[in-house]
């Protein structure tokens, strides 16, 4: 299905599906003329993590603000607006359908078309504010819900190649932070402390069978946090820099590696690399080697637009827009998406 | 003044748009569907019915709770956004203040209450003063077998009124005298929400209209419970 991408467009994106309640205006799929985040990070940080419950009880106190917030700094009315973009799925049910229904409640107030996304297309087109995609390419989506590597031949087309049989990379990242004693959100402190380590401890790579897209982490975390308490009941002192360098290299070495060659199997012109894990400093090092030594364009977004944001939403969402996909007043969150569907 | 009412607390899901003191048009069901799929169509459906389009409203009023946590999310959502987006203004009320309306010719106290699971209901205590439904004590959640004690030692005839009686039949044996609500006055009507938003002060920051959720978030409550140790 070939879209005029060229086509002029105002849209409001809203984003609901974990702890950030955001809503932001992109003109034309790649300005982004304002783009409000209201975190959590704080509010969950001391039970160790996202609590739905209590996710969603902040959503409803702060939409209303980033909504206006997103709209006076943009500039524009409700009348400019040709469509709402708003987070279907995948997430956090009762955190989605604040969003859902303040969108849904936006469209019939003010006559504006509804467009519904699919959360990790929102992750992948964050790239498009940094170069215009060019196809085929293939995007790797790694945050805390997700490690998936997603094929394009075309805009708003998607089909997964790769995906984790267990635990997502983010969630391995916590895990392991977690078991360091490390504070919340752990995907940050291991990177940083990576840095300071040497990558001296011999951790598995999960490449599964011969030529497998998928991934799989859960035998590397079981691995270091067994690694972790066998030190520690024999008396040594684990060193958090090594030990945090060593899990992070090989997770990086097993990410690079297999979305090299789904690059290579698709013939990509692009690899894009996308979700809150590519805030991440060794895979961003490790991806941008690789790519230069294969040839291949790749694009990472800004670290503000790796986390979860509304600009990403309505950067997707104007795809779906332009290709004519709409809800109606009776759209649903969903937690379980698929994004085969957008 | 044009008010639109919506009610998505509990298991009853009511839209209603009045103007002035007249009732133009109502919507309610009493059955187990999704309120985040269909509290939006019905509201457009009431609206095109009465034939109001949503400049024309100068109220929303919302079922502020207590009640399902989701629900109150659905309904709160959408009239803070109608709200805030359009510049109208907000009024909240008490979940059970609108079902205590259809005791209004009772001659004592009127105690609706909401099953909140594990024993627990959300109960409120009301009576008729002047033609007036007010509150003799603030809503809680309580355990039944606590609220029903207390009431046993008030004076005057009691009325429950509650989509949950049957649910709750076993326990409320225990107060014979009490009268229990039939059919329709179990259920809260959507035009009462309406009416009684017209005679509150709507809230003065949208933004930070929450629902009256009555119990901590699980996690929170174990976290505050923690501290204190
Ligand atoms: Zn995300």
């Amino acid at each position: 299905m070939s879209i005029n991408v060229a086509q002029k467009t105002m849209i409001l994106g809203i984003e609901t599906s974990c702890d950030e309640t955001a809503a932001a205006v992109v003109e034309n799929g790649t300005i982004i003329r304002s783009n409000a985040v209201a975190s959590q990070i704080d509010i969950h940080r001391r039970f160790g993590g996202v609590v739905p419950e209590v996710a969603s009880r902040h959503h409803v106190d702060q939409i209303t603000l980033v909504c206006e917030e997103a709209i006076k700094e943009s500039g524009v009315t409700w009348d400019d607006l040709d469509a709402i973009a708003v987070t279907e799925g995948p997430g956090l049910i009762g955190a989605l359908l604040v969003g859902v229904n303040s969108a849904k409640a936006i469209s019939f107030a003010h006559h504006i078309p509804l467009v519904p996304v699919h959360h990790i297309t929102g992750h992948i087109y964050a790239n498009r504010f940094v170069h215009e995609l060019q196809f085929p390419l293939i995007a790797l989506v790694v945050s805390g819900g997700h490690t998936e590597l997603v094929y394009m031949k075309e805009h708003g087309s998607y089909h997964v190649v790769g995906t984790t049989r267990d635990d997502a990379a983010g969630e391995a990242f916590d895990k392991v932070a977690r078991t360091l004693g490390l504070p919340y959100p752990g995907g940050p402190e291991i990177d940083r402390l990576a840095r300071e380590g040497k990558p001296v401890i011999d951790f598995p790579r999960a490449w599964l069978e011969e030529g497998s897209l998928d991934f799989s982490f859960s035998g590397l975390k079981s691995a270091v946090i067994n690694y972790i308490h066998n030190e520690e009941q024999r008396g040594n002192t684990v060193s958090k820099v090594d030990t945090a360098s060593s899990f992070q290299a090989s997770v990086c070495e097993v990410l690079v590696k297999k979305t090299i060659m789904a690059a290579e199997r698709y013939s990509a012109k692009q690899l894009l690399v996308a979700g809150g894990v590519s805030a991440n400093h060794e895979i961003r090092e490790q991806m941008i080697r690789a790519a230069e030594k294969k040839g291949i364009q790749l694009l990472i977004p800004p670290l503000k637009l790796c986390t979860d944001n509304a600009a990403m939403i309505a950067a997707s969402g104007t795809i779906g827009f332009l290709k004519g996909m709409r809800a109606d007043l009776s759209l649903n969150g969903s937690a379980n998406l698929s994004i085969e569907d957008f | 003044m044009n008010i639109l009412a919506l009610d998505s607390s509990n298991l009853v899901m009511g839209v209603a748009v009045v103007s002035g003191s007249r009732v133009l048009g109502e919507l309610m069901t009493n059955v187990k569907k999704n309120h985040s799929v269909r509290l939006m169509p019905a509201i457009s459906q009431l609206m095109d019915d009465v034939g109001l389009t949503p400049d024309n409203l100068d109220r929303i009023a919302v079922a502020q709770g207590p009640g399902s946590y989701t629900g109150l999310r659905i309904g709160v959502s959408i009239a803070k956004m109608m709200a805030w987006s359009l510049k109208k203004e907000l009024v909240g009320v008490s979940s059970l203040e609108i079902v205590a309306q259809n005791g209004r010719y009772f001659d004592g106290y009127i105690a609706p209450f909401f099953d909140a699971r594990r024993g627990q209901v959300f109960a409120g205590l009301y009576e008729n003063k002047d033609g007036k439904i007010v509150p003799k004590m603030p809503d809680r959640l309580v355990l039944l077998k606590n609220w029903l004690a207390e009431l046993k030692l008030l004076e005057k005839p009691l009325l429950f009124l509650s989509n949950d009686l049957e649910k709750c039949a076993d326990l409320l044996q225990t107060l014979p005298k009490a009268v229990m609500g039939t059919g329709p006055q179990n259920i809260p009507r959507p035009s009462e929400l309406a009416r009684l938003a017209s005679e509150k002060e709507p809230t003065p920051d949208i933004h930070h209209f929450l629902p009256t959720y009555l119990r901590l978030a699980e996690a929170e409550a174990r976290w505050l419970a923690r501290q204190e140790r």
